[in-house]
């Protein structure tokens, strides 16, 4: 049991997708306009995580090595379709503000590297809770990261006005600078805490748990870049 | 508007007003990743606009002859392997017939496949309502926006390399304030083009 519990309270602090692992940049950064996106990116990206685990898990035994990441990718292909028709059918506003990230879940570098580095070498139960884990902690940073910007860039927090009255609000939080900056920053504080607990803070990308780390690497050694990478 | 005139500003708007990577955030896993060497950094967005272009040029047909409209919300998962497919087979015609170019573009090739910007360039393709000749130009449009944004940054990031950096920013932090203001900087173009 309490073995269980780490596995999922492991996705949440200690590996956190978004700041430990540094994977799934591109939503991260793309649509956290608004608190409230980063909670509906972040269930949706949950759910498909934790189903996609689960089939994974279950089928580990069954598909054949060599045709893994096809199988993996077309697994999570099919939930990412029904969380699509079932955003699109129950919160329309959502799928207005998320757009074609949405249907991108799918090439979420968390979703693929959980299949690849848990879910693929774990029963089910285990991979539920990991998916749990991995996608709460995902949906936690994204939405402070929503936070931060929308209340910087709007004034407001969950649409309610909190500093709007009082200071102009500084626009370029919402745009695309905002979202490097504000991430750079975010970052850097994580960082900071993991230095002080003892652990290496975050040099690079998260290549460490990417499934195409191999190719990166060998892509990186044939065209010298290979000091970069140790 | 003309036909013209209308792929011109398709193309403007993909390389300066819409950058894939500074303006949508498609494919920052490269852009962060493989931009240390301006040399990657070039021949890796030539791998990804051939790609793209492909992709557009193969996405197209399928969705409107075969998916629209009884079979749309199959879109995401026959859109994402016909992709893997196609990169496959791109990597086994190049290394059979045209070895040169294999041999500077086909490590780039694998990685591509699980790569947003491909398939968020299909994608928009779709949802832009754009017709054959306007995707493939879309397409390119995107992968040079890439390829200015890439070979940008990998300037920016050699750059970086030499300069005195606070502790707490170094690394990753630092690397997403200089995209920050590389961001900031492809804002100026904001409203050409119409």
């Amino acid at each position: 049991m309490s073995n269980n519990f780490k596995t999922f309270t492991n996705g949440l602090l200690k590996e956190n997708p978004t700041l430990r692992l540094v994977l799934g940049t591109c939503p991260t950064l793309a649509i956290t306009t608004a608190a409230i996106n980063g909670i509906g990116m972040g269930l949706a990206a949950t759910l498909v995580l934790v189903c996609s685990n689960v089939v994974i898990a279950a089928l580990r035994n069954v598909i054949p090595d060599k045709v893994r990441i096809p199988a993996f990718i077309t697994i999570i292909a099919g939930f990412v379709s029904v969380v699509q028709m079932l955003v699109k059918a129950f919160t329309p506003s959502l799928d207005a503000a998320l757009g074609i990230y949405l249907p991108l879940i799918v090439v979420n570098c968390i979703i693929l590297g959980r299949a690849e580095a848990f879910a693929s070498k774990n029963p089910v139960l285990p991979s539920l809770l990991d998916g749990l884990g991995m996608g709460l902690g995902f949906t936690a940073v994204i939405t402070i990261m929503g936070a931060v910007r929308e209340l910087l860039g709007a004034g407001t927090l969950f649409s309610f006005p909190i500093t709007s009255r009082f200071i102009s609000p500084m626009i370029i939080f919402l745009l695309p600078p905002g979202g490097f900056f504000v991430f750079g920053i975010l970052v850097a504080v994580s960082n900071g805490v993991a230095k002080k607990q003892g652990k290496k803070p975050v040099e690079r990308l998260g290549c460490e748990s990417c499934p195409s780390k191999e190719m990166c690497a060998n892509a990186a050694k044939i065209s010298g870049e290979v000091a970069d990478n140790e | 508007m003309n036909k013209v005139t209308f792929i011109c500003s398709i193309l403007l708007a993909g390389i300066l007003t819409n950058n894939m990577v500074l303006s949508k955030f498609l494919g920052i896993c490269p852009f962060l990743g493989v931009s240390k060497k301006l040399n990657t950094a070039f021949s890796m967005s030539v791998a990804v606009t051939l790609v793209m272009v492909a992709a557009s040029a193969v996405t197209y047909p399928i969705y409107h002859f075969l998916l629209y409209p009884k079979y749309a919300y199959l879109e995401t998962v026959v859109f994402i392997l016909v992709i893997a497919a196609l990169v496959q087979l791109i990597e086994m015609v190049l290394k059979k017939y045209i070895k040169p170019i294999y041999n500077a573009l086909g490590i780039y090739l694998p990685l591509i496949t699980t790569n947003c910007a491909v398939l968020g360039v299909t994608m928009l393709n779709i949802q832009n309502e754009l017709d054959f000749v306007s995707s493939l130009f879309n397409a390119l449009a995107a992968g040079l926006g890439f390829m200015l944004a890439m070979v940008l940054f990998a300037g920016v990031r050699q750059k970086l390399d030499d300069a005195d950096i606070p502790e707490f920013l170094k690394g990753l932090p630092i690397t997403l304030i200089a995209a920050a203001l590389v961001s900031l900087s492809f804002l100026g173009f904001a409203g050409i083009g119409g």
